[in-house]
């Protein structure tokens, strides 16, 4: 199924900022960030249209996913 | 740290007196809330001579402990009309530690039409003519300092807003790059210019140290508070990489992008005012992206911003002005944005008041939304010279709203609300009522947890768990603000136990104490509740802790949340 992936901040770094995705049915965050490339531990927050999820979230097909390193500001 | 300074502008003289033992151990915040809250009568005029302007460096301020330069500024706020304390880096607070000064209280105000600096070194404090500064702003005056004293000159100043005593003036603070770092939010650079004091300079020779009392314990607590700064992905990594404009993108992801004044959470044109941008300009222009705002900060969130010829256009470029600016006033261009932040730099006033009243200006049909050019020229001719136009504005949002007749109009305790929707991010909203400084969002940075997934995780669209995570963010920072620590070291803090505990150990091994981090979170309730029972001696009871009432009946998309919290879940905050 096909997917988008926006990327943020350091994520960014030799890959995209926003781009489709095929992957498996009932993928996961989890299995999109290591087609990425990304370890988990790195993952600081992960939405899906403006909600927050987990990395065990599966995904629908269509979906736009917003990842983001451990960042913060104030 | 054993003087404090009386300055008493009625009749010009200083005093020098001890501290009393039940100040010993306050500083910062706590200690400028509790003379404040002692010595102000709570009904006074803001801008009369009952009003006092209290500065005090927090309880580590001059140690070598890393993030350790802030100084508090306290007053009853002539913009809110409640207690005050606004801190900031800059090389005053550290200064005025190692000359042993614990605070300076002003006091009084001249009967004469004569405008004063106060100047500051190891023999006393003088008061200087100033007619001559009159009328300059705060870069001009900077400079001529540096010209009359040499680079190393402390100095604290005023622009023409602060003179003519407008609500959204700031009080400018020399950094360690002859820049400018504010004491930003409340309107004290009107307290300031109420006090007919133009300017203060700080000449530190002949300081000293300050004294540690156990050095061991001290430096292996600092080598693991350090450490631990440095070990967070977001004290160590993301803000000295991308600033705090790094929020752009995350709050505009979450929904919660406050845009075209409060209208929508997201913003089309994030991308180009965001922090990767930010960054990317930065670096491809030569500026700097990682700076401290004081000497001893290893975050470093500040930067250097640059004209395409690599020319300064403004440093310390945070993301509540570039979100004020760009995202709720509309602006799509970076560098217009910037030399706003300059100029309000320049002229003195609040970075986050003057871009959330330049958003209500557009509502108002002032100026043209997205005009940053216009933006600069009101800044510069109309709030910096003080025309009528530039004396609504310069009083902040809340008077740009009665003037004009409007209803979108966000303020709390007539404070302007910063850059975090409190339908769509719910425990911010509950700081914002709470707060005893109207709205602030560094007060209790609920952002961390409802966003950042820092220190846990609470829900932003949901209205469990707000307003503990509030209150409890409240306290801790309320006790954070009187060491003199920027609030940054809360990211540690919050997930890292060892960084709190050597933060304790500092604090003990400075004043050979046996703090515990329950005698902390005391400290900070007590801070909280001097502060809030100012307020309501003040006037204020709990019909003003409450939101716009706007935010109750427009949802805002793309959640179309609402406020939505009742009258009777807000006044828990107050049960501790
Ligand atoms: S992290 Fe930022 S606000 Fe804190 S001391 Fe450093 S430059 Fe100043």
């Amino acid at each position: 199924m096909t997917i988008f992936v926006k990327l943020f901040a350091g994520f960014r770094e030799n890959r995209f900022k926003v781009a489709k995705r095929e992957v498996k049915d009932d993928c996961t965050i989890a299995d999109v960030l290591e087609q990425l490339g990304i370890k988990e531990p790195e993952l600081g927050v992960a939405l899906i249209d403006g909600r927050h999820v987990t990395s065990d979230q599966v995904l629908h097909a269509g979906v736009t996913i917003s990842l983001f390193p451990k960042v913060g500001g104030g | 740290m054993n003087k404090i300074f009386r300055i008493n502008m009625s009749n010009l003289t200083t005093k020098c007196e001890s501290v009393p033992e039940e100040w010993a151990g306050l500083g910062g915040r706590g200690l400028t809330s509790t003379i404040v809250a002692a010595e102000v009568p709570p009904r006074c005029h803001p801008l009369g001579p009952n009003n006092k302007l209290v500065f005090a460096p927090g309880l580590l301020t001059g140690t070598p402990a890393a993030q350790s330069g802030r100084l508090s500024a306290g007053a009853k706020s002539p913009l809110t009309g409640t207690i005050k304390e606004s801190n900031a880096g800059g090389t005053a607070a550290q200064q005025l530690a190692r000359m042993g000064i614990k605070a300076i209280i002003i006091e009084g105000a001249p009967t004469e039409d004569k405008w004063y600096r106060l100047h500051i070194t190891m023999d006393g404090i003088t008061f200087e003519a100033a007619d001559s500064l009159v009328g300059k702003q705060n870069f001009a005056i900077i400079d001529e300092m540096i010209d009359t004293f040499g680079p190393k000159i402390g100095v604290l100043s005023i622009g023409v807003p602060g003179e003519m005593r407008m609500c959204a003036a700031n009080i400018s603070v020399k950094d360690p790059d002859q820049k400018i770092r504010s004491h930003g939010r409340g309107g004290l650079g009107a307290v300031m210019g109420s006090k007919k004091i133009k300017c203060i300079t700080i000449d530190d020779t002949g300081a000293s140290k300050v004294p540690i009392a156990d050095p061991d314990k001290f430096r292996a607590a600092a080598k693991i508070f350090a450490k631990s700064l440095l070990d967070h992905p977001v004290s160590g990594e993301g803000l000295p990489t991308y600033g705090t404009n790094i929020l752009i993108n995350i709050l505009n992801e979450a929904g919660g992008l406050p845009t075209k004044n409060f209208r929508y959470g997201q913003c089309e044109h994030h991308e180009k005012i965001s922090g990767e941008t930010m960054h990317d300009t930065i670096v491809e222009r030569g500026g700097k992206h990682k700076h401290g705002c004081h000497a001893g900060c290893i975050i470093q969130c500040s930067q250097v911003y640059v004209d395409r010829a690599g020319g300064y256009i403004t440093s310390g470029f945070e993301y509540e002005t570039i979100w004020g600016l760009g995202a709720n006033a509309m602006i799509e261009d970076l560098d217009d944005i910037a030399k706003c932040d300059n100029l309000m730099d320049d002229i003195g006033i609040d970075s986050i008041e003057g871009a959330v009243l330049l958003a209500t200006a557009m509502e108002a049909g002032v100026i043209p939304w997205g005009d940053g050019k216009e933006c600069q020229r009101v800044l510069r001719d109309e709030i910096g010279k003080g025309t009528p136009l530039g004396r609504i504005l310069g009083n902040g949002t809340g008077m740009v709203g009665t003037a004009y007749g409007l209803v979108r109009v966000p303020v709390v305790k007539n404070q302007g609300i910063p850059a975090y929707d409190p339908r769509s991010v719910k425990g911010i909203g509950i700081t914002y009522a709470t707060s005893t400084m109207g709205a602030d969002h560094t007060a209790g940075y609920t952002i961390a947890t409802n966003i950042l997934k820092v220190g846990g995780y609470v829900d932003p669209l949901t209205k469990d768990g707000q307003v503990e995570l509030s209150r409890n963010l409240q306290i801790a920072t309320a006790a954070v603000d009187s060491t003199g620590m920027c609030v940054f070291i809360a990211f540690p803090a919050l997930d890292i136990p060892e960084s709190f505990t050597a933060l304790i150990d500092l604090l003990n091994a400075t004043y050979g104490l046996d703090l515990t981090a329950d005698d902390v979170t005391e400290l900070g309730k007590k801070i909280l509740k001097i502060e809030h029972d100012f307020n309501t001696a003040a006037g204020f009871s709990k019909q003003d802790d409450r939101l716009p009432e706007f935010f109750s009946y427009e949802p805002i998309p793309p959640h179309n949340a609402v406020w939505d919290f009742t009258d009777e879940e807000i006044d828990e905050f107050w049960d501790f």
